[in-house]
């Protein structure tokens, strides 16, 4: 049982540091142009594709990786200059339709160019097998190459954190998201912010599909299931707020594959069995929509929100 | 004596650095025109949106009537007899100057309920009868069926008024009702003014003095978000702290 | 803005629409293409769905993402009445707006309390809570969904025939945009169009601006229900696949395309959208793609939003 926890918290903290990958880009489009894009989660199911392919070609996770990354971050540069400098100004209705119509096009897309079945995508070799890790005198296994992708997870994580919370730069971004006019007022170039935070934001899409490619698989539509789950993890956190989001993320990450892995089991002990085998799937793959609800109820700015 | 109509005590509120309003004790006594004046940025208006609910105090109460409406959300307060005019001119700018005041009348609890589903507003003459009359009482029956953006300003402050005054409030909160307006049409807004006050109990935040001296039966003086001095305007004027502070160089 | 008012051109026009609607299936029939009944029967089931999205986000301002989980709701409740024995459609279809209204209380009573971008994201979320929830309820079918056991019957006349679902969804169909026409321009309708225009002006007229908007959500709610009970008779199933946020997004689409905040812009959008997948789907299987580059094409050259389109057209 200790085990399974472990397993599960570990693979719930994997899971959220990827969400947070995915939100923190988008936390900032949200904040600072008070922009919705609903296209984020077609920039992470492309990145995923051009990691998987770069992959291929080069056999070469890590290059493929490094090029795939490269590739989307060139791919919302082309992005924000043609289209979201243009939707920036617009009302929320012409966002969303621009944006959804950009998740038909990619999908499309990627189906026209790759096929409609799932592209196969390998960890590297030598991490394809789990470690022992010590645990209260016992040993544990678990796959080395979710190890990797919590190191890279809280290496990313936490550079981007300290990046927004301490560098000039991310004062810059900080203060955009609170209060647009006044930063424009003293002098900062909010649109060329704005196109780096976007660049900065596809990249890190990328990487999270690239790095969550070999787990789940890579295929057209994986965008918009995780882009959901990120909105829940900007809403829990408050719109524009970096720290929001890695606490969202975390939750939301931690709650759901804890929830998904440990509730049946825990019903099964409160309740007669076949209420709690109906009740147990239903209620883990709602959960976090329950927690999001809640804390919407008490604060429905979210934990931090960014505009006091 | 009785109790004010208007009574905040200890209102306070602070935005991130600011202190808007420090500890304000104010009244309005039924029946009087209470003028609020002050320098720019000293917090009039903050005052304004916190005694109308628009924005929740940090601490001290508003009480109404008698009745504390400090938690009560602004179409609450409405609704128990408080009506306010915006410093920057708020109304339907697509919709006739008529439909403007219908909509105020319409949202009156005695005017029946809004929640209709079937019978067009059309025909409800009785609404826009009385949105007419509120309109001839500011002087704007002639431009009925204008478009309210086609207004000129001082029409528009107007017209601002109307929509006040058909909800029949008990309590008026102008917010420089004359601001932005030119010499004729502040005179006739004075006029009307102490028209209404016949009536109406008025709370008038105000810049231009000599209507304020001219309508006001007591004024307070704001300075930082702090109230310093109440008294009649005989009162205000001879004050040396509001003279320093304030009124200065004006007199 | 002005409020909403029906063009002059427009009852008779509507009479004459109404009167060729009537005459479509004999008309079909009688060339052999009652085939295609069925199609129409989905395009006015959309369009009465479109219609409800319509009279949150066109009329209440309220841009929801999460519509299509009360579509989904009141398809799934109309099948779950068939289950418990019940098939009259007159009771079922109230019970499914009944249903669908419920969740939209619920959704909106906390979803209301945001604004903007928030709202957008909220409504989506809690849709695919429903979505989910609706996917893991094995006693539901779960993955595959509820199917029904043939079609329903209406007033004890079955609807197995197309022509009598047809005729079934036409009069839903009419009676709502009847209701919301006559909404629109009544006292309701007039005040959720000023809230939608300058919300904080309303509550500082009085106006309880929060239940407006709430009983605007749930009533297009409900309506979206009543398009559920009616498209799982016609498909036969109440599938999760109607809650998918990408159903949500086509209604809003189809708002969009025709006009938002004209009474009859979700029935232009409906269909135009359905006649343009119709027409595409011969064509190549890619016509997503198509689709996708119109809609882009609609947001870049209406810069003042995409009802200005309509609205310069419309003087
Ligand atoms: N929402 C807000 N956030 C932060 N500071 C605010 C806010 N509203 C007002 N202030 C500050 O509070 C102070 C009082 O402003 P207020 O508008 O109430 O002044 P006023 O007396 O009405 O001035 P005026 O005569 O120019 O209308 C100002 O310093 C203003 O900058
Ligand atoms: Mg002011």
């Amino acid at each position: 049982m200790t085990q399974l926890i472990l397993e599960q918290a570990l693979n719930g903290l994997q899971f959220g540091l990827m969400l947070f990958l995915l939100a923190a880009g988008l936390t900032l489009v949200f904040g600072i142009m008070d922009c919705i894009n609903l296209a984020h989660g077609s920039l992470y199911m492309v990145g995923a594709y051009f990691v998987a392919a770069a992959a291929q070609a080069a056999d070469s996770f890590w290059i493929g990786l490094g090029a795939g990354v490269a590739g989307a971050a060139v791919l919302g540069l082309l992005l924000e200059l043609s289209l979201f400098r243009q939707l920036y100004q617009r009302d929320h209705l012409s966002q969303v339709l621009a944006t959804f119509a950009l998740i038909l096009i990619a999908n499309e897309a990627v189906r026209m160019i790759w096929g409609p079945a799932p592209l196969m995508l390998n960890p590297p070799e030598a991490l394809s097998g789990p470690v022992e890790l010590p645990l209260f005198g016992d040993t544990f296994f678990y796959p080395a190459y979710r190890l990797v992708i919590i190191a890279f997870g809280l290496g990313v994580g936490g550079l981007l954190y300290l990046l927004v919370a301490r560098s000039r730069v991310g004062m810059w971004v900080r203060a955009g998201a609170a209060n647009r006019e006044m930063t424009e007022a003293l002098g900062i170039n909010v649109r060329a912010l704005f196109t780096a935070v976007f660049v900065f934001g596809a990249a890190l899409c990328a990487l999270a599909g690239g790095l969550l490619g070999p787990l789940l698989a890579v295929q057209v539509g994986m965008g918009e299931s995780i882009l959901i789950l990120a909105f829940v993890v900007i809403i829990i956190g408050g719109i524009g707020s970096i720290r929001g989001a890695l606490v969202g993320a975390l939750i939301v990450g931690t709650v759901d594959t804890l929830g998904r892995a440990l509730l049946p089991t825990l019903l099964r002990a409160a309740l007669p069995a076949d209420a709690a085998s109906t009740l147990g799937p239903a209620l883990a793959s709602i959960l976090i929509y329950l927690l999001m609800a809640a804390i919407l109820f008490f604060k429905p700015q979210g934990l931090f929100p960014a505009r006091a | 004596m009785a109790d004010p109509l208007l009574d905040v005590r200890q209102l306070s509120r602070r935005f991130a650095a600011v202190d808007a309003l420090k500890a304000v004790n104010f009244s309005v006594n039924a029946g009087e025109v209470h003028a609020l004046i002050g320098p720019n940025g000293a917090g009039k208006t903050t005052f304004i949106h916190h005694v109308s609910g628009a924005l929740q105090p940090d601490s001290g109460s508003v009480h109404l009537a008698g009745r504390d409406v400090t938690r009560l959300p602004m179409h609450a307060r409405v609704r128990a007899g408080m009506a306010r005019s915006y410093q920057i001119t708020n109304v339907f700018p697509g919709l006739s100057a008529l439909d403007n005041v219908a909509l105020a009348v319409q949202g009156r609890a005695d005017a029946g309920s809004s929640f209709r589903f079937w019978r067009p507003v059309r025909t409800e003459t009785a609404l826009f009868d009385e949105a007419a009359g509120h309109l001839e009482q500011v002087g704007l029956s002639t431009q009925k069926a204008s478009l309210a953006g086609n207004l000129s300003h001082g029409e528009q402050r107007a017209l601002e008024l109307a929509m006040a005054l058909a909800t029949k409030p008990q309590l008026l909160l102008l917010d420089e009702p004359m601001a932005g307006t030119g010499p004729e049409e502040s005179a006739r807004m004075v006029e009307l003014i102490e028209h209404l006050a016949r009536h109406i109990t008025i709370l008038l935040v105000e810049h231009d003095m000599a209507a304020v001296f001219r309508l006001a039966d007591r004024i307070s003086v704001l300075v930082n978000g702090e109230l310093v001095c109440t008294g009649t305007p005989e009162e205000v004027k001879s004050d040396a702290g509001v003279r320093r502070a304030y009124l200065g160089d004006h007199l | 803005m002005a409020f909403y008012q029906a063009a002059s051109w427009q009852k008779p026009a509507l009479i004459t629409f109404g009167i060729a609607l009537l005459a479509m299936p004999a008309v079909l029939t009688s060339f052999d293409q009652a085939f295609y009944i069925g199609f129409a029967t989905r395009v006015l089931i959309f369009a009465l769905a479109a219609s409800s999205l319509n009279l949150v986000l066109g009329f209440g301002g309220m841009v929801s993402l999460g519509h299509a989980a009360f579509l989904g709701a009141g398809a799934y409740a109309a099948a779950i009445c068939q289950q418990a024995g019940i098939n009259e459609a007159l009771i079922a279809f109230p019970a499914a707006m009944a249903a669908a209204g419920l969740l939209a209380l619920l959704v909106g009573a906390i979803s209301l309390r945001t604004r903007g971008v928030y709202f957008i994201m909220i409504t989506l979320a809690f849709a695919q809570m429903a979505y989910y929830l609706f996917v893991s309820a094995r006693a539901w079918g779960g993955d595959d969904g509820l199917p029904l056991n043939g079609r329903m019957q209406f007033a004890g006349i079955p609807m197995s025939d197309d022509q009598t679902l047809y005729f079934v969804a036409f009069s839903a169909f009419t009676a709502a945009m009847l209701l919301f026409g006559r909404l629109a321009d009544a006292r309701f309708g007039r005040t959720l169009q000023a809230i939608r225009e300058n919300e904080t002006r309303m509550a500082a007229l009085g106006y309880p601006v929060f239940r407006y908007r709430l009983l605007a959500f749930v009533l297009g709610g409900a309506f979206a229900g009543l398009a559920g009970a009616l498209l799982a008779n016609l498909t036969g199933l109440a599938s999760p696949n109607l809650l998918q946020w990408t159903q949500s997004g086509t209604l809003l689409v189809m708002v969009i395309i025709g006009g938002v905040g004209y009474l009859y812009g979700g029935v232009v959008g409906a269909v135009v959208l359905l006649l343009l997948e119709e027409s595409l789907v011969g064509v190549t299987e890619h016509w997503h793609i198509i689709l996708g580059l119109l809609l882009l094409a609609i947001v870049l050259f209406a810069p003042k939003g995409v009802a200005a389109l309509f609205r310069k057209r419309h003087g």
